[in-house]
């Protein structure tokens, strides 16, 4: 039998050096690795690897399930194998040797059963399960529980009862005692191994660098090994990537048992665990190192705190990786973005047509389909069809059209007739609405979907609306002087403004806190704004007062949204948690939480059933508004996001971060399809074109650039392997879509809009 | 591994110093060091924690700078209570006392008086936020309006001269992309994208003047050329202080090319100083980059140096002042635009010698030859023109002192001994000191007593006034009260 073991690892060996020539005889392979590795353990063959001196803890699980079982189970891995190669003599030998019967190597069933239970205290993936094997996406999904299974519910026992209970249960998983002067040693052993690696799979190896490096350090730091502590920092933060030095630099600050207590990145780092994607060639080769040098401290960390997320087929690049990596929390799970997101667009209402016939000849004359709604309006949705990707109409409910809406919409579709053509050759202007003497206090800017009205959000609490037609903003007139209008009249809503109060702008005042967000109803009756004090208020706009204060984040409020249909808002905090509301509700219909930092920005999806929400933990999630779910989240950004956008066409979506990246996603698959380099600030303000054909990114470095989204978009090639993977080759060089790039007079860009006709419109405050 | 990279860290931690002088400020003395180190240790974590949430509150009120607001609005969200009417004008506002054998730290607070604040008169209200629109782009042009930035840095235009092939300038390629876009495939329009990599030629840049600036142009045009000398003054700064000419530089450069051109034909002396003063504006202009345009310029310069004749009457006439000009200006241009690539100097250099080695050239060449190079540096002065001093001086006693030829040879000669006497004078002297060379002579034409008007700052060209007669007169009998000494 160890003849034909031998034999094997040959054929094994050549495979390696060769390459895998397809998927399934790499798992194969892989598969067959395992088995030689377990069986020289079962069999106590010495192992010219194992010499380190650790504790034998490792040694002692990976040797428990040896026994009939796992021979057996064994035996019918190599036959199996054998058979697949067309190694029929090999196969006689071996099955004369063993005395096995034919019926049982040709039945599956029972064999990978045995397998199973063979394989679960050892925590294998492969466990044997041929018919797993077999399919290649199904097998990451069941092995992956199988990795992570292992940690232990931490004990609440090991700090005394403090009145933090659950940072005291997070803390108490790092209360493992291992010898504080050998971490540097077990680092630099993987290091060296991974150094020594062939290229291929470095790159996907060096992933675990920063977790492992982090959860050592905060070991070290729970055990007060503070000057060991720092020693190990100071070797090894170096080697880290540039992307997270934000969080080496909080990391370093802490160097006490105290400092952990109460400290959100640390909490981040145990309550969550670090997500890796590694391809099996390269995990089994990490697994294979570790359990020969006996290495179990970093084993356990492994366990304990990272989930690797193992999959089938060729390892990453180094720049794919990167691509996606540099979050918080390490990439997204690749099964957190497998659910279905309806990204189409809902149908227009039908009550539209019978409001053509009556008012509007003209309008039916067109003939033009109805645009969905007045936020974004694509030239995409010809179709009066049912898109297959849209949601069903009465998903989420939805307010009904009013007749002023309906009259808007009319409007809309005029001024989209007018709409300029843009694209690389036809690139829109750029009306720029500069706020003079706003002495660094405009925190926030938003313009009505009709470009009629600019709100802007101060730092001294104020939030002020402007005009910027020639009609000038009025109030409603008092109670006392509304009972005199004769209601019958023709002209009754206009009666009802007092021409007193005409002024280009007004001013809001109410919050006791910097504005930090803030948004029109797409009727533009009212304003939302969200504030440093916690509360997002609900303004009016016929009598200038406000009508609501909605309480529920109890820390600031960075961001808020109204949903495109009106009705529901969205927003998002400080204290990590999105809230979908409603104006007419007092407490919040969802609340979205997962984020691991404050939520910075908040976005409805054109079709209001989903909320996309960037998050300072550098992740972007989407949230499905029926049911609360989160349906995408999606890693790349190695900043805080700032920004983001739908495209019209809901398909895709676009974010920008404190690095200054704007990346491109597709929601249907979750993947990143485009990253733009250009900016060398924040990005503050995302939009795309109203026919989504450009993209205006504006920032902090006092720029607004366009750039070529068609061509972008274009570029993207989906393979289904691609898609299944969620690996991306990014196109290299996003100079080549870069359309245009117009510099302000020291005036950062916070907000764009591309009004009806498509002309850009652009806010920022003069910053002398 | 970002290996070079090393991650700022923050290591940093309070002295414990501090703890004691903040310990004593508010009334506890005697504190232990073990205390100090341990309440330096906290407070520096606290301080760093409360600094990365104020960084939040910074981002998100859209600012580079972090304010004491920041700060207030990051403690209020720990549940400290936020420092009211914190606006120490000091970095520490502690101030240190000792006496008795104490040591001490306090609050140095003043004592105000109300009746003062209240009696002083009240400062303007600040203006109130107001909405100003203007166009950022105008179909992907930019338009020079005052509410945008000069249209092109001159690091930009630095980078477009040198580099062509890199510098693309967003919004003027855009023949580029509709070639690309007409590609059928993706596949085939990505082949295109590689050899347009390959081959990429400077995008062909128009540069279409508004209205405005072509008001402009025919204005300081007209006033730098015009009869009064106040409205050219006036031009002049214009064009050496506005940030947005970059777009009218290739008028202005064809505009004195021509303009010499055409006056030198004509010899009409004045025209060229004033388009001479126009390079020397321009070349002023702190946001301009003249390289793309010195193959209009240069010429131009060069022949108001050593053309044989730039004026009607060239024995009264002072081009002489002209030439000196000139040469200065080229010489500030040799310093700045020089590189290994165009080889300005050494070109400018070889041109000059030449010229000034040939033994027909006229006088007034000769000249202009020689305060070429004398501006060109030490180095030039040096290796060029100290070895011929001597052929130069027995030529230049022939005209003076043989027969009578040409009463404009004898002045062309007697400049020229002029204008190498003080050279010859000042090196003789320094290499009879030390032989070495001063780091920059005087300017040549120092000699003549009327010439000395002119400022002769060292490395600065000095604008020529419009020919006068009196310099001719001056200028003529200075030379001739310099004949004798001849080296």
């Amino acid at each position: 039998a160890w003849y034909i073991l031998s034999h094997i690892n040959l054929i094994e060996k050549q495979r390696e050096t060769k390459g895998p020539p397809n998927g399934q005889v790499d798992l194969e392979v892989e598969k067959k690795e395992i088995k030689t590795e377990t069986s020289n353990d079962g069999s106590g063959n010495n192992n010219a690897n194992s010499s380190s001196p650790g504790s034998t803890s490792l040694g002692a699980t990976s040797k428990s399930p040896t026994g009939p079982a796992e021979d057996q189970q064994t035996l019918l891995a190599v036959l199996q194998f054998l058979k697949r190669n067309k190694l029929n003599e090999s196969v006689d030998i071996l099955r004369r040797e063993a005395g096995l019967s034919v019926e049982i190597d040709d039945s599956p069933g029972s064999a990978s059963g045995g397998a199973g239970s063979g394989g679960a205290s050892n925590s294998t993936v492969d466990g044997g399960d041929t018919n797993s094997l077999l399919s290649r996406v199904s097998i990451a999904i069941p092995a992956a529980p199988a990795v992570t299974a292992a940690p232990v519910p931490p004990k609440v026992t090991a700090s005394g009862g403090e009145d933090q209970p659950d940072v005291n249960v997070v803390l108490s998983a790092y209360s493992q005692q291992g010898d504080p002067d050998l971490y540097p040693l077990y680092y630099n052993g993987l290091k060296k191994f991974i150094e020594s690696v062939l290229d291929c799979h470095r790159a996907e190896l060096s992933q675990v660098f920063y977790p492992l490096f982090v959860h050592m350090y905060l070991e070290l730091v729970y055990n007060n090994h503070e000057v060991e502590a720092k020693q190990f920092f100071e070797k090894f933060s170096g080697d880290q990537e540039c992307y997270y030095a934000e969080d080496l630099r909080i990391l370093s600050g802490m160097t006490k048992k105290e400092h952990m207590k109460g400290n959100e990145t640390m909490l981040d780092f145990r309550t969550s665990k670090f997500v890796l994607r590694i391809s099996r060639d390269s995990y089994q080769l990490l697994k294979r190192h570790l359990q020969e040098r006996q290495n179990n401290q970093i084993w356990n960390i492994i366990q304990e705190h990272l989930y690797i997320d193992i999959f089938d087929g060729m390892p990453r690049s180094k720049s794919q990786i990167d691509a996606m990596s540099g979050s918080l929390a390490g990439e997204a799970k690749r099964d957190a973005n497998k659910t279905k997101v309806f990204y189409g667009l809902l149908k227009e209402p039908e009550i539209e047509v019978p409001l053509d016939d009556e008012d509007e000849e003209a309008e039916n004359e067109e003939g033009k389909p109805k645009k969905k709604k007045p936020k974004k309006d694509s030239m995409g949705s010809k179709s009066k069809k049912q898109d297959p990707n849209a949601p069903q109409q009465t998903r989420i409910p939805l307010p009904e059209l009013k007749d002023s809406d309906k009259l808007d919409k009319i409007m809309n579709m005029k001024e989209a007739a007018k709409k300029i053509r843009l694209g690389s050759d036809n690139l829109p202007s750029i009306c720029f609405y500069t706020f003079l003497n706003a002495y660094q206090g405009l925190t926030a800017v938003d313009i009505t979907d009709d470009s009629s009205l600019i709100a802007g959000g101060f730092a001294d609490s104020t939030v002020r609306v402007w005009s910027v037609t020639p009609k000038k903003l009025r109030r409603v007139k008092s109670a006392a002087d509304l009972s005199n209008i004769d209601k019958e009249s023709d002209d009754v809503l206009e009666r009802i403004m007092d021409e007193k109060t005409a002024s280009e702008s007004k001013i809001l005042y109410g919050h006791s806190g910097p504005v930090y967000g803030i948004s029109f109803s797409p009727d533009r009756n009212y304003l939302l704004s969200s504030s440093e004090d916690g509360t997002v208020r609900l303004w009016s706009l016929q009598t200038f007062t406000c009508l609501v204060g909605y309480k529920g984040h109890n820390y600031p409020v960075w961001d808020t949204q109204f949903s495109p249909y009106g009705y529901y808002f969205v927003s998002g905090g400080h204290d990590r948690v999105a809230r979908l509301w409603a104006t007419d509700h007092y407490q919040p219909l969802r609340m979205f939480a997962g984020h691991l930092a404050d939520v910075t920005c908040t976005r409805f999806h054109p079709n209001s059933n989903y909320v996309a929400t960037g998050s300072a933990d550098r992740t972007i999630r989407l949230w499905d508004v029926l049911n609360g779910n989160c349906v995408r989240i999606l890693t790349g950004h190695k900043g805080p996001i700032h920004s983001l956008a739908f495209s019209p066409n809901g398909k895709f979506m676009a974010s920008g971060a404190t690095d200054g990246r704007v990346l491109l996603w597709d929601i249907g698959h979750g993947l990143m399809i485009g990253e733009l380099k250009g900016h060398t600030d924040t990005i503050y303000a995302l939009r795309f074109s109203r026919d989504g054909e450009i993209l205006a990114s504006g920032s902090m470095d006092n720029t607004v650039k366009l750039w070529d989204t068609l061509k972008a978009f274009d570029d993207v090639e989906l393979d289904d392997f691609t898609a299944a993977t969620g690996h991306i080759h990014l196109p290299e060089n996003s100079q080549e879509l870069l359309l245009g790039s117009y510099t302000t007079k020291s005036t950062p860009v916070i907000h764009l809009h591309f009004t009806r006709r498509n002309l850009l419109l652009a806010a920022g405050a003069y910053n002398p | 591994m970002a290996e070079e990279r090393r991650p700022k860290q923050c290591t940093v931690v309070l002295p414990t110093e501090s703890m004691k002088a903040m310990a004593e400020s508010i009334g506890v003395g005697q504190l232990q060091e073990e205390s100090c180190a341990a309440l330096s240790e906290e407070v520096s974590y606290r301080i760093k924690e409360i600094a990365q949430d104020a960084l939040k509150f910074m981002h998100h009120g859209k600012r580079r700078k972090l304010m004491t607001s920041d700060i207030d609005h990051a403690l209020k969200i720990k549940n400290v209570e936020p420092l009211y009417g914190f606006q120490s004008q000091e970095f520490i506002p502690f101030r240190f006392a000792s006496g008795g054998g104490r040591e001490l730290h306090f609050y140095e607070e003043k004592e105000v008086d109300l009746s003062d604040i209240i009696n002083t008169p009240l400062p303007r209200v600040p203006l109130d936020v107001s909405l100003k629109a203007h166009w950022l782009s105008i179909e992907g042009v930019q338009p020079a309006i005052p509410e945008n930035p000069p249209p092109a840095p001159k690091e930009q235009q630095k980078a477009e001269s040198t580099e062509p092939l890199k510098a693309v300038k967003p919004g003027q390629e855009e023949e580029g992309s509709i070639q690309k876009g007409q590609g059928a495939t993706s596949a085939e329009a990505k082949g295109q994208c590689k050899k347009e990599g390959l081959i990429r030629m400077k995008p062909r840049s128009t540069h279409e003047l508004s209205v405005e600036q072509q008001l402009y142009y025919k204005e300081i045009t007209e006033a730098c050329v015009g009869s009064c000398e106040a409205k050219r003054a006036e031009a002049l700064q214009s064009i050496a202080t506005d940030p947005g000419l970059y777009q009218m530089l290739p008028r202005f450069s064809t505009f004195i090319s021509e303009g010499v051109r055409v006056n030198v034909v004509q010899n009409n002396l004045a025209l060229l100083i004033y388009l001479m003063r126009m390079v020397k504006a321009l070349m002023d202009n702190p946001t301009l980059y003249l390289e793309k345009y010195l193959h209009e310029l240069i010429p131009a310069v060069v022949t108001c140096i050593v053309s044989k004749q730039l004026c009607l009457r060239p024995d009264v006439d002072n081009h002489w002042a002209l030439r000196d000009f000139a040469a200065r200006l080229m010489a500030q241009s040799c310093k700045t635009f020089s590189t290994t690539t165009n080889n300005i100097q050494s070109r400018i250099t070889k041109t000059f010698t030449k010229s000034w080695l040939d033994e027909k050239t006229q006088w007034t060449t000769r000249y202009g030859c020689i305060a070429g190079l004398s501006e060109l540096g030490p180095d030039v002065i040096k290796t060029l023109i100290i070895p011929r001093l001597t052929i130069e001086g027995a030529r230049i006693k022939a005209v003076i002192e043989g027969p009578v030829v040409s009463n404009i040879d004898k002045i062309g000669a007697d400049h020229v001994q002029s204008l190498l006497l003080p050279r010859s004078t000042l090196t003789v002297s320094q290499s009879g000191i030390g032989g070495s060379v001063g780091s920059r002579t005087p300017s040549i034409i120092k000699v003549p007593s009327s010439l000395t008007l002119m400022s002769t700052r060292p490395g600065t060209p000095t604008q020529p006034s419009p020919p006068a007669t009196k310099y001719i007169v001056m200028a003529t009998s200075a030379g001739a009260s310099s004949t004798q000494q001849v080296p």
